[in-house]
């Protein structure tokens, strides 16, 4: 049975579909929000190490739940494995109302210039799809400007040199240093280096009706308690609500897009809270489900002209899955640097995303959040014995003395780390799941040893006694930073979407998340989602009002 | 408006969870006298508290055993791990049958240098079992107490950390808006 006509559906409200619903119901549009998981609110703050979405040994917080959305994962043997969201495979982000932003840790960077532009940059790399973005910086630059003032970022970038250029400075001042902060900055001038304020969607001030950060130790992972830390579930979400042209439904999963005899899309098909299954007619269908949920709705979208599923024409939905290669080092102090202040992660550089001899990219280096003693266990060095007195020793002596600093390392698209859509395996509502394969290509491998190099040589520069660092493996890499599924492009032969996001097989269907992302830059992602989901809302609106067909 | 409601649901949340800490220890108490299981006969139960009494031992500071964190395997194996309970069923006879063949004695009777030679031989043999259990030592050891392990928050105190949920909130001053 089908549901009163909205203009828009938008499916997934995470970072992209949050400022998505934002913006077309401000401009009057009536828009439905479909979202899988729920609405959790700051009392949702456990506090619960081992249950939380950083930790997931007792499962993901935030989704989504392990019973109901297995995954298949094929690794670099060819063994395939169902997998659910408490596994590291899974390559799980979230499944809430805010999608990531609700659990975050809130770094909010601006790509660079050359992050648009890798393949002029850098040339051809072997064994890689890499490519430009088919927009530059500077389109996305008065919305990413709109991101941190609408939302609101704090922090000081004006010590970053190598940021690209911005009209606006940040609308909020930065925390009070932490005691790392103050080790790590001198070492940083002494070896040359630009540090400056790590710029995060956090209130450190009151601004737009809440309160500042109370600095606790329960932050990347957690609720936040007093709603300071920002994502879309406490800005642009309630702002789309406020409209009265938004209507939000949680518990809600996707089946398919609904398409006419022609190949247009007529609207979706979902599973509601109680499990019945509805109808949505739409004007336009914008697909925010992230990398991975976002390629698997496309590719379980079928019909008599997209036998390979929606948009997927050429073959390239679900290709170059990638995220980023988190590399770094920690280093053990002969004094204590913990100082139990929230969120831990403060001082960063720019100084090696780019420009690093014989390499292609780099990243973003910033010192990590707050260790609580669970997560310890991952800081622990491998000369370390695994058990026994000489682990308790070295937990016991080194937690409160060590310093981790690490970056998203920008990885090198391949062609063949993909989703698709596994042939056997259901979800608990029938659906198709999502199978992930492929690996990590060489040359971001070696890019993160290089940048370990330089995170191990900071903390030594800081006095670190002992140092020992972490770089990454062949493995499929997913995860919180999950992108470039359907990649934006102005060739229908190897892009999935224009440069406005919408689908090059159907002009009313749009995907507006990170599945766009042609890179990842060497930075946490979200501000650009967000900015970039501001711009196609723009061109979207434009195209909207132009257009006599809809009413 | 919200920081009224904020600090509401924040008191709430406070008695809840002190309330959920005295349900965790009620737990404990019981358990440890009773030895009424979820999972373990009596007989897994003591293997496992042996291993775990290794894998952490006790020095200054309480280990494994005393933080009870059999009590925190034991309870997750109905529940989150369940798809392990055939690993541990048959991944503690094993030991055992093996402790027995080579020591005619079960793991929980052997002197401590034998049970780190066993371990040491069960890492080799059953890495993923070893593993296993290795990890779910530590989350019981160093994880949230309200998980039925690190009884008397053991490890936070060892760790200058002591009453992390609590603390973490009371250390810093109310925020001024919101």
């Amino acid at each position: 049975m089908a549901l009163k006509r909205v203009d828009a559906v938008v499916v997934g409200a995470g970072a992209g579909g949050g400022v998505v619903a934002k913006e077309l119901a401000s401009a009057g549009l009536r828009v439905a929000l479909i979202e899988r998981g729920k609405w959790y609110s700051a009392a949702d703050c456990r506090k619960d190490d081992l249950y939380n979405q950083r930790t997931q040994v007792l499962g993901a917080k935030f989704g989504p739940d392990d019973e109901r959305s297995p995954r298949v994962l094929v690794d670099q043997d060819g063994r395939e494995t169902i997998v659910v969201a408490s596994d590291g495979g899974y390559s799980n982000n979230a499944a809430c109302v805010g999608g990531g932003t609700f659990s975050y840790g809130a770094m909010a960077w601006r790509y660079m210039e050359k992050d648009f532009r890798m393949r002029s940059t850098y040339g051809a790399v072997e064994g890689s799809t890499l490519e430009d973005w088919p927009i530059d910086y500077s389109d996305l630059e008065p919305y990413y400007e709109k991101a941190e003032w609408e939302l609101g970022v704090s922090g000081d970038v004006t010590n970053n040199i190598f940021q690209a250029p911005r009209k606006k400075p940040l609308p909020m001042p930065p925390l009070a240093p932490n005691k790392e902060y103050h080790i790590l900055f001198p070492a940083a001038q002494r070896l040359g280096l630009h540090a400056f304020d790590i710029p995060m969607l956090r209130n450190t001030v009151p601004y737009n009706d809440r309160g500042s950060c109370m600095r606790c130790r329960w932050c990347v992972g957690f609720a936040c308690e007093v709603s300071a830390r920002t994502g879309t579930h406490n800005t642009v979400i309630p702002a789309a609500l406020a409209t009265g042209n938004c209507d939000l439904r949680t518990e809600c999963m996707t089946k398919e897009i609904l398409l006419d005899s022609q190949g247009r899309a007529t609207g979706v098909a979902y599973f509601d809270a109680h499990g019945r299954l509805q109808e949505q007619p739409a004007g336009l269908v914008i697909v925010c489900g992230g990398a991975i949920e976002s390629a698997r709705l496309l590719l379980n979208t079928k019909h008599r002209l997209f036998s390979n599923g929606l948009g997927n024409r050429y073959d390239w939905v679900g290709r170059n899955l990638q995220s980023h290669s988190y590399s770094g080092a920690t280093g053990l102090f002969d004094y204590e640097t913990y100082d139990d202040l929230g969120p831990g992660a403060s001082i960063a550089i720019c100084d090696y995303n780019h420009g690093n001899p014989g390499l292609a990219g780099g990243a973003m280096l910033a010192n990590e959040f707050i260790r609580l003693p669970y997560q310890f266990m991952a800081q622990v060095p491998a000369w370390v014995a695994e058990w026994g007195q000489e682990h308790k020793e070295f937990v016991r002596s080194a937690f409160k003395r060590t310093i981790a600093i690490q970056g998203p390392v920008q990885e090198m698209p391949l062609f063949d780390a993909r989703i698709q859509i596994d042939p056997k395996v259901k979800d608990h509502w029938g659906i198709p799941v999502a199978r992930l394969s492929g690996g990590r290509h060489p040359h971001t491998i070696q890019v993160g040893r290089f940048i370990a190099g330089k995170a191990e040589a900071w903390l030594k520069e800081a006095g670190a006694i002992q140092t020992w660092k972490r770089a990454p493996g062949k493995s499929l890499s997913g995860g919180q930073h999950q992108a470039g599924t359907c990649r934006m492009g102005t060739d229908p032969k190897t892009s999935v979407v224009d440069k406005n996001c919408k689908l090059h097989d159907v002009d009313n269907v749009y995907v507006i998340d990170a599945s766009v992302h042609v890179t990842n830059g060497g930075f946490n992602p979200v501000l650009t989602i967000l900015a970039n989901a501001y711009r196609a809302s723009a061109n979207l609106l434009k195209s909207w009002k132009s257009s006599a067909v809809n009413s | 408006m919200e920081g009224r409601d904020a600090r509401i649901k924040r008191r709430t949340f406070l008695q809840a969870g002190l309330a959920a800490t005295a349900a965790g220890y009620a737990i404990s108490c019981a358990k440890s006298g009773a030895g009424a299981w979820r999972f373990f006969t009596e007989a897994e139960a003591q293997t496992v508290e042996a291993i775990s009494a290794q894998l952490i031992p006790a020095d200054r500071d309480p280990g494994a055993k005393e933080a009870f964190v059999v009590n925190y395997v034991d309870i997750q194996l109905t529940r989150q791990f369940k798809k392990h309970q055939r690993a541990y069923r048959q991944g503690i006879a094993a030991l055992d049958a093996a402790c027995r063949a080579k020591y005619g004695k079960r793991f929980v009777e052997l002197p401590p240098e034998a049970q780190v030679e066993a371990l040491n031989a069960l890492e080799e043999s059953s890495p993923s079992f070893f593993q296993l259990v290795l990890a779910h030592t530590r989350q019981g050891f160093y994880g949230d107490p309200r998980h039925g392990g690190n009884r008397n928050m053991a490890s936070w105190r060892m760790l200058g950390l002591p009453y992390p949920p609590i603390r973490g909130r009371q250390k810093y001053s109310e925020p001024k808006a919101g």
